[in-house]
C-alpha cells in the first residue's frame, strides 16, 4: 500500500508541474502585451509600461516561467493587481467560504444520489429505475446558474423559504449561514445527483450481478450481510471516483452561483479577476482549483486502493 | 410429458433414502415475456454418499439443474413443474427465510470459476468463517473452525492464507477454499459445477484427489457437472447423460461410458479421440445439426432432430424408458441403467467413419526450424523469462503437437514464430533454410502468407463488423496479390474445402454459430496458401462433436495441401489423435520431444509422465497415478537448475536443484531433458 | 448387448451413408433471435432491416422522443431566426420590464425587447456553436485516442499525461483563463470549448481502442501485413462507431453547457446579441425585484436543450447496447 502511495503522489506532482506549465502558457506566453491587455487600449503608453514593469513582463520567459513555479512552491503569488492586496489575504477566506458551499453541497448530495443510486440498481428495469435515470440525466444537463436562478426566484421569491442571497450577516452562527446557503446549495443538488446516481446504479449492478455475490447468496446470508458485506464496498468504488472528480469540476459551477447569489468566494473572485486582467490572481486561483481537483482525486484513489486491495498492485492508472 | 416408468430399484441401506430427488422438473427462462422450456422434465435420484455425474454439451441444461438444485435461478427462470427434494424437504416450496436455512446447513455449492466466486474485497479468513457463522458460532470459534475447514482441505499454511486475498492465491488453492466453505456445514448435498474446467491438467488432477479422498471423510451426496467426460468417469458412480434438457441416459459410470445405449450418448462418445485413435486410423465421428434452442417444441424425442436412427416413430410417439441389463465387467455399482430410445436394439447401425490409410504422408523436409530462441519479456523492472533456448524443427506436412501448462510458454513460442513477438538477439528462426525477421511487419509477404494461425477464441478472432467474404477476401488480396474475379473464384474454393455455403459468406459473424466461427478462421489462414499454421487451441471453446468435425476438416486439409501444423493443446487425447510429433513444455524450456508413440509410450521426462497420469480420460484411469507437489511457479522466478525440481517426484538432491539437466536422446528422435539415466527413467513409478 | 469394439463396416449403401455421416459438417447456423425469423441472404436488406429495428426501439423510448421533439423546434427557431419571431429581437419594441401578457407572452426586458422573440432568436447562436465544437472535438479525440489505443509506447505515455492535465482544470475556469487572455468571440468560443472537450474524447476512444486492441481479429490483421493506418481505421474504428457516437451526442450536450455558462460569465457572444446566457447575465439581478421573466425563460431554454441532447444521448447508448 505504501508504494502505491508513494506513485500516486508522484504522479500528481508531475501533474501539477505540467498545469502550472499550462498556465504559465495561458497567461504568460499567449497574450501579445499583457500590460496592455489590463490597462485597456485606451491608456497611455507610460501607464503599460509601468504595468509590464510591475508584472515583470520584459523579462525573460524563463525567468518567468521559473518565478511562476516558485510561487506555487511557497504560494505566494504577490499582489493583486485590482485591489492591491496580496493575493493569499483575498484566496485563503473566499476559498473558506466556497468550502463551506461545496461540503454543504455534497453533504446534501452523496448520501441522497447513493440510496437512490442503490435503489434503482436492486429494482432494476422498473418504472422507478428508469425514472431515476431519467431525472438523473436530466437534472444533471442543467448548468448551475440556470438551477440556481431557478430555485431563487420559486423558492426565494416567491415561496420565500429560504434566503435568496447566500451571505448571513456577519458573526451568525452555523445554522443561520447554512440557511442562507441552502439555495445554491440544492443547485448544486440538482446538478450533481445525476451523475453520482448513476455511477452508482452502474457499480451496483456489477456487483449484484457478481459471481461473489451469488456465492454469498449461496451461503445463506442474509439480504443485509450480503449487500453490507459483500456488495458495498465494490459497487461504490466508481462512486468514490466520481465524486473525487467532481469536486474539483464544483469548484468552477460555483462562480455561476456565487454571482447570481452575491456570494464572496472563490468563483466570484475568479470573475472579478477575469474582468479586470489581474493576472498574479488568475494564476493563483486557477492553479489553488487545480490543486484542490488533484487532492480530491489523490484522496478519492486512495481510499479505493483501502476498499479494493487489487488495485494497490496495479498502481496509477490513467 | 411422459409417465416415467421407472421404478426406483431399492437399494440397500446404505443408502436409504435418497439425498437429492429430482422428480420431473421443468424450468423455464422468461425473454421478452415468453417462458422458454430450458428442462423438459428432468428426473433422478442421488443417495447420501453416492457421486452423480451430469454429462452434455453446452446448452443442454445442466448447470441450469444444479443451481436448481439449491433454487438459484436466474431473474427470469421460473420453474413450471415438478419437484426437487433434499433430505424430504421440497426446495420448491420453501420460504425465503428456509431457502437461506437450506442453504446455509443442508445443501453447498462449489464453482466454476473459483477466482470470481471469492470477494476481492475481503480477507480469505472472513470469507471462510462466514460460512460458520450463519451456522450460529462466535467470532472466536467461527475463525478456529475456519482454520479447521482450511486444513482439512489439505492447505499446508492455513494462517497465512487467511490473511491473503484471493487474487493472491493460485487457481487450485483458491478452488480448495471454496471446496473449504461449502464443506463447512457438512452438507447433505454437495453440488460440483464444472469445478476444475479452467484449471491446470496437474492442479486439476490435485483438486479432484482432494474431492475423493473427502468423500471418504462424508456421506454428502454429490451432483457433479462436467462436459468432461474423463472426470466424470473418474469421481462419479452413476451418470446422467443429458440433452435438450432431459436426461436421455442414466446408469454406472463405467457402463454407460464402455457400452452407451443411447445414439446421442453413442455419437458423443465416438467423437472424441478414444484409446488413442490417430488420425492416420480414421476420422473422428460428428454429430451432425445443433442443440435445439431453448424453447423449441420438443414434444417426442428430444433428439429426433439429429440422430442417424430418427424415423416416423421417433416423431410421433415418446419414446419410452428401456431398462438395460446391467453386466459390464467394470462397473462399479449395481446401478440400474436406462435408456429413452425407440430403437434401442439397432445402435449399431450408427455409421461409423471410414477407417483411413494414410499412415506415410508426404513427410518434406524440414519447414520451420528455431535455434535457440529465447524471448525475456520486461515488466516492471524485472525479467520474465517466457522461453528459454528453444529448439526445434517442424517437416513438411507434418503436425507437431505442443502440450504444456499454464506459465509453459506455448502461446509465447507461437507467437514468437509467427513474429508477433520479437525473440532476444541470437535465436534464429528459419523458413525453408532461410532466416526469417523477427518482427512480422519486417517480413516480406511471401515469409507471411508461408505462416498463419488460428486462434482460440472464434469470436474475438474474426472483425465483427466485416462479413465473411470481406475477411476471406482481404486476406487473399493481401497474401496473395490475387484481385478481382480470380480473388473470388480462389474464396470459392476455400469455402468449399471448409463447408461453407454462399450464404455463409454474406454473412457476419454473430449469426454463425462457434464451430462455423472457427472454419471461417481456418479459411483465412489458408488463404494464402501457408506452409504451416499455428493451431492455437482451436477447439477449446468448442463442443465435443463441433470439435471432431474441425478435427476432421484440419486432418483433411492437411493431407490435402501438405501444410504443417504448430498444434497447442491441453487436451492430450486431442493432441495424440492429430500429431504426428509431440514437444512437452514447462516454465519456457522444452522437457521432451519425441514421435507421438515416443511421448505416450515412455519412458518418459518425470514431467510428462504426471501429466499423462493426471488427465482423467473417459477411457478409464491411468495404470500408475503421479501426484505433484507444490504449484506451477511463476515464470518470473524459476527455480534454479532444473526448472521442475521442485514439484518432481524424482528430485535428486543435490544435482537437480543445482545444475541444469542435460537434453539426452534416449531414442532417434526421442529426446528428455533429465538427469535421470534412460533405465532409471524406465523404472516403474512409485504411483502415490 | 455391449458395444466394445466397432462392428465390421457393412458395404454399397451403408457405406455411402457411413462416408456421409463421417464427413458431415452441416447447417449449424444460428438465425438471428425471434421465433420464427430467418436470415436474409440480401446483406443491404439485413441493413436496412437492423436499422429500422433500432428506429422502431428508439421510438419507443419517451425520453427520446421528447428530447428529440424539443431540439427539433430549436432547430426550426435557428433557421428561422429572426423571420419568424413575432418581434425584431434587437430593438426595443415597447416600454421595459412589461411582465407576460398578450401580445408579449415571454413579456419585455429591461431594455424593451420582447422576451419571446429574444429567446428564439438566441437559439441560432448556441446550436451554431456547441455542434461545432463538440464535432471539432470529437475528429480530434478520435484520431488521438486511436493512435495512442493502437500504438502504445512512450508516445501513449506522454499524451496520456497531458490529457490527464486538462482534465484537471474544469473546462469552464480555463475557458475563462484563455477567453480572458485572447478576448471573447465565437471563434475563440469555439476552439476553446473544441481544444477543452478533446481529451475527454480522447480518453473514451483510447480506452475502446485498447479492449479492441487485445482481440485476436487485430492480431489477425497484422500477420496479414497490414499497416497501422489500415487496421486503425477500417479494422478497429468500425467497430467502436456506437461508442464514438454515444460520446459524440453527449459532448453536443455539455457544449451547450459550457457556451452558455461562458456567455453568462460575459466571456462569450457579446452583446446585443439575443444569446440566452448573456440574457440571464443582464437581467438575473432583477430576479430580486420580481421581475423574472427576462431571466427564467432564456434559462428554461437552456435548460431545455442540454436536457433534450442528454436524453437523446441515453436513448441512443441504450439502445446500442442491447
Amino acid at each position: 500500500m505504501g508504494r502505491y502511495v508513494l506513485r500516486r503522489v508522484a504522479l500528481s506532482v508531475v501533474t501539477l508541474f505540467l498545469l502550472v506549465s499550462a498556465v504559465f502558457l495561458i497567461t504568460s506566453v499567449l497574450p501579445a502585451d499583457p500590460g496592455r491587455q489590463v490597462a485597456g487600449p485606451f491608456a497611455p503608453q507610460a501607464t503599460v509600461d509601468a504595468i509590464n514593469e510591475r508584472l515583470g513582463t520584459d523579462d525573460p520567459v524563463l525567468t518567468q516561467y521559473g518565478r511562476l513555479l516558485k510561487s506555487t512552491i511557497t504560494f505566494d503569488f504577490g499582489e493583486s493587481f485590482q485591489l492591491r492586496q496580496p493575493v493569499n489575504d483575498l484566496l485563503w477566506p473566499a476559498v473558506g467560504r466556497s468550502a463551506k458551499l461545496v461540503v454543504f453541497g455534497l453533504v446534501l448530495t452523496v448520501p441522497l444520489a447513493i440510496a437512490a443510486g442503490m435503489y434503482a440498481a436492486r429494482k432494476r428495469n422498473t418504472f422507478a429505475d428508469r425514472s431515476i435515470v431519467t431525472l438523473g440525466v436530466a437534472s444533471s444537463s442543467i448548468p448551475e446558474f440556470v438551477s440556481g436562478v431557478t430555485l431563487q426566484f420559486l423558492i426565494g421569491v416567491k415561496l420565500g423559504w429560504f434566503e435568496t442571497l447566500a451571505l448571513a450577516p456577519r458573526g451568525s452562527n452555523l445554522i443561520t449561514e447554512l440557511r442562507y446557503l441552502t439555495l445554491p446549495a440544492l443547485a448544486l443538488v440538482v446538478v450533481y445527483f445525476g451523475y453520482i446516481a448513476r455511477m452508482t446504479r452502474a457499480g451496483t449492478i456489477n456487483a449484484l450481478d457478481a459471481d461473489y455475490t451469488r456465492t454469498a447468496v449461496m451461503k445463506g446470508l442474509p439480504n443485509r450481510r450480503v449487500m453490507r458485506g459483500h456488495v458495498m464496498r465494490n459497487a461504490l468504488q466508481p462512486t468514490v471516483s466520481v465524486i473525487g472528480i467532481q469536486i474539483g469540476y464544483l469548484f468552477s459551477g460555483l462562480i455561476g452561483l456565487e454571482l447570481i447569489f452575491n456570494y464572496p468566494g472563490l468563483g466570484r473572485l475568479i470573475y472579478n479577476a477575469v474582468g479586470a486582467k489581474d493576472f498574479p490572481m488568475l494564476s493563483a486561483a486557477v492553479i489553488l482549483v487545480g490543486i484542490i481537483y488533484m487532492l480530491c482525486t489523490l484522496g478519492a484513489d486512495l481510499v479505493i486502493a483501502w476498499m479494493n486491495p487489487r488495485a494497490r498492485m496495479e498502481g496509477a492508472r490513467s | 410429458m411422459t409417465v416415467d416408468e421407472a421404478p426406483a430399484p431399492t437399494q440397500k441401506a446404505a443408502g436409504g433414502e435418497h439425498a437429492l430427488s429430482i422428480e420431473d422438473l421443468e424450468l423455464a427462462y422468461k425473454v421478452r415475456g415468453v417462458p422458454r422450456e430450458v428442462l423438459r422434465g428432468v428426473t433422478f435420484h442421488v443417495r447420501p454418499g453416492e457421486a452423480y455425474g451430469l454429462v452434455g454439451e453446452s446448452g443442454c441444461g445442466k448447470s441450469t439443474t444444479a443451481y436448481a438444485a439449491l433454487r438459484y435461478l436466474p431473474s427470469n427462470g421460473v420453474i413450471t413443474g415438478g419437484r426437487i427434494l433434499v433430505g424430504g424437504q421440497d426446495v420448491t416450496r420453501m420460504s425465503e427465510k428456509q431457502l437461506r436455512r437450506f442453504r446455509a446447513t443442508e445443501a453447498s455449492m462449489v464453482y466454476q470459476d473459483p477466482g470470481s466466486a471469492l470477494n476481492p474485497t475481503v480477507k480469505i479468513g472472513r470469507q471462510v468463517s462466514e460460512a460458520f457463522t450463519i451456522l450460529g458460532r462466535n467470532g472466536k470459534d467461527a475463525l478456529e473452525a475456519a482454520r479447521n475447514a482450511l486444513k482439512r482441505v489439505r492447505i499446508a499454511d492455513p494462517d497465512r492464507v487467511m490473511q491473503r486475498y484471493p487474487h493472491q492465491l493460485s487457481g487450485g488453492m483458491q478452488q480448495r477454499v471454496v471446496i473449504a466453505m461449502a464443506l463447512a456445514c457438512d452438507p447433505r448435498l454437495l453440488v460440483l459445477d464444472e469445478p476444475t474446467t479452467g484449471l491446470d491438467a496437474t492442479v486439476e488432477a490435485e483438486v479432484l484427489d482432494l474431492v475423493r479422498t473427502l468423500r471418504n471423510e462424508t456421506d454428502a451426496a454429490i451432483l457433479l457437472i462436467a462436459h468432461n467426460l474423463g472426470v466424470i468417469r473418474s469421481m462419479c458412480d452413476r451418470v446422467g447423460v443429458m440433452y435438450a434438457g432431459k436426461i436421455v441416459e442414466e446408469g454406472d459410470a463405467v457402463e454407460v461410458f464402455e457400452a452407451p445405449k443411447h445414439p446421442y450418448t453413442v455419437g458423443l462418445l465416438q467423437c472424441l479421440p478414444r484409446h488413442g485413435v490417430r488420425k492416420s486410423q480414421r476420422a473422428l465421428f460428428t454429430i451432425p445439426g445443433t442443440l435445439p434452442q431453448i424453447g423449441t417444441d420438443l414434444p417426442t424425442c428430444v433428439y429426433v432432430d439429429r440422430c442417424a436412427l430418427a424415423d416416423d416413430l421417433c416423431r410421433t410417439e415418446v419414446p419410452p424408458v428401456v431398462h438395460v441389463e446391467v453386466g459390464h465387467t467394470e462397473s462399479r455399482s449395481d446401478a440400474a441403467h436406462f435408456s429413452r430410445c425407440h430403437h434401442i436394439d439397432r445402435l449399431e447401425q450408427i455409421p461409423e467413419p471410414l477407417s483411413e490409410d494414410n499412415e506415410n504422408l508426404l513427410k518434406g523436409k524440414v519447414v520451420i526450424k528455431m535455434e535457440d530462441v529465447s524471448k525475456t519479456f520486461r515488466q516492471r523492472g524485472h525479467d520474465v523469462p517466457a522461453l528459454v533456448g528453444i529448439q526445434l524443427d517442424v517437416g513438411g506436412g507434418e503436425t507437431l503437437g505442443l502440450v504444456g501448462e499454464s506459465g509453459s510458454g506455448k502461446t509465447t513460442l507461437a507467437k514468437v514464430m509467427l513474429g508477433i513477438y520479437e525473440p532476444d538477439a541470437g535465436s534464429e528462426i528459419t523458413l525453408d533454410e532461410h532466416l526469417l525477421a523477427g518482427k512480422a511487419m519486417n517480413r516480406p509477404p511471401a515469409d507471411m502468407r508461408a505462416m498463419q494461425m488460428v486462434f482460440q477464441n472464434p469470436d474475438s478472432a474474426l472483425n465483427r463488423t466485416w462479413s465473411v467474404r470481406r475477411i476471406l477476401k482481404r486476406t487473399v488480396n493481401k497474401l496473395t496479390g490475387i484481385k478481382g474475379d480470380e480473388a473470388d473464384r480462389r474464396i470459392e474454393t476455400l469455402a468449399d474445402a471448409l463447408r461453407l455455403t454462399p450464404r455463409h459468406l454474406d454473412m457476419r459473424p454473430r449469426q454463425l454459430s462457434g464451430g462455423l466461427k472457427q472454419r471461417v478462421a481456418i479459411a483465412r489462414a489458408f488463404a494464402g496458401d501457408p506452409r504451416l499454421v499455428v493451431c492455437d487451441e482451436p477447439t477449446s471453446a468448442l463442443d465435443v462433436s463441433v470439435q471432431a468435425a474441425i478435427l476432421n476438416l484440419l486432418s483433411d486439409l492437411q493431407s490435402n495441401e501438405s501444410t504443417s501444423y504448430l498444434f497447442i493443446s491441453h487436451d492430450l487425447g486431442v493432441v495424440r489423435y492429430l500429431a504426428d510429433r509431440i514437444i512437452v513444455m514447462y516454465l519456457g524450456r522444452l522437457q521432451e520431444e519425441g514421435t507421438t508413440d515416443q511421448i505416450f509410450d515412455g519412458p518418459h521426462h518425470p514431467y510428462t509422465e504426471a501429466l499423462l497420469s493426471a488427465v482423467p480420460s473417459v477411457d478409464g484411469e491411468p495404470s500408475k497415478r503421479i501426484r505433484l507437489s507444490g504449484e506451477i511457479p511463476s515464470p518470473a522466478n524459476p527455480p534454479s537448475g532444473c526448472v521442475f525440481h521442485t514439484r518432481c517426484h524424482r528430485f535428486i538432491e543435490g544435482t537437480c536443484d543445482v545444475i541444469e539437466p542435460p537434453v539426452v536422446e534416449i531414442e532417434p528422435g526421442h529426446r528428455i531433458r533429465c538427469h535421470l539415466s534412460v533405465e532409471e527413467l524406465g523404472q516403474t513409478q512409485v504411483a502415490v | 448387448m455391449s458395444m466394445g469394439v466397432p462392428p465390421p463396416i457393412a458395404s454399397g449403401a451403408a457405406a455411402v451413408v457411413e462416408a456421409e455421416a463421417a464427413r458431415a459438417v452441416s447447417d449449424d447456423v444460428l438465425g438471428e433471435a425471434g421465433p420464427g425469423s430467418h436470415v436474409p441472404i440480401d446483406m443491404r436488406a439485413e441493413r436496412r432491416q437492423a436499422r429500422k429495428e433500432r428506429r422502431r426501439l428508439l421510438l419507443r423510448r419517451p425520453g427520446f422522443v421528447i428530447g428529440f421533439l424539443i431540439l427539433a423546434f430549436w432547430i426550426v427557431c435557428a433557421i428561422g431566426g429572426d423571420k419568424i419571431t413575432p418581434n425584431p429581437p434587437l430593438v426595443s419594441v415597447d416600454a421595459g420590464g412589461l411582465s407576460p401578457r398578450a401580445g408579449f407572452l415571454m413579456g419585455t426586458d429591461v431594455l424593451g425587447r420582447d422576451v419571446l422573440s429574444r429567446v428564439m432568436a438566441g437559439a441560432r447562436d448556441v446550436l451554431i456553436v456547441a455542434p461545432i465544437a463538440a464535432t471539432l472535438s470529437v475528429a480530434a479525440g478520435t484520431m488521438l485516442g486511436l493512435l495512442m489505443g493502437y500504438y502504445r509506447g512512450w508516445v501513449d505515455e506522454v499524451l496520456s499525461r497531458l490529457v490527464e492535465v486538462l482534465l484537471s482544470i474544469p473546462v469552464v475556469l480555463m475557458a475563462l483563463l484563455i477567453v480572458a487572455t485572447l478576448g471573447s468571440s465565437r471563434l475563440v468560443v469555439i476552439m476553446t470549448v473544441a481544444v477543452l472537450f478533446t481529451p475527454i474524447v480522447t480518453r473514451t476512444v483510447r480506452a475502446a481502442t485498447l479492449a479492441e486492441s487485445q482481440l485476436d481479429y487485430v492480431t489477425s490483421a497484422r500477420l496479414r501485413g497490414e499497416g497501422g493506418l489500415f487496421v486503425m481505421l477500417r479494422e478497429i474504428l468500425p467497430n467502436i462507431r456506437p461508442t464514438i457516437l454515444v460520446e459524440y451526442t453527449v459532448r453536443i450536450g455539455y457544449a451547450v453547457f459550457t457556451v452558455a455558462t461562458l456567455s453568462f460569465l460575459g466571456a462569450g457572444i457579446k452583446p446585443p446579441s439575443p444569446d440566452w446566457g448573456l440574457a440571464v447575465a443582464d437581467n438575473y439581478q432583477l430576479i430580486q425585484s420580481g421581475q423574472w421573466w427576462g431571466t427564467l425563460f432564456p434559462a428554461l431554454a437552456i435548460a431545455s436543450v442540454v436536457i433534450a441532447t442528454n436524453l437523446v444521448a441515453d436513448s441512443i447508448e441504450a439502445v446500442i447496447s442491447s
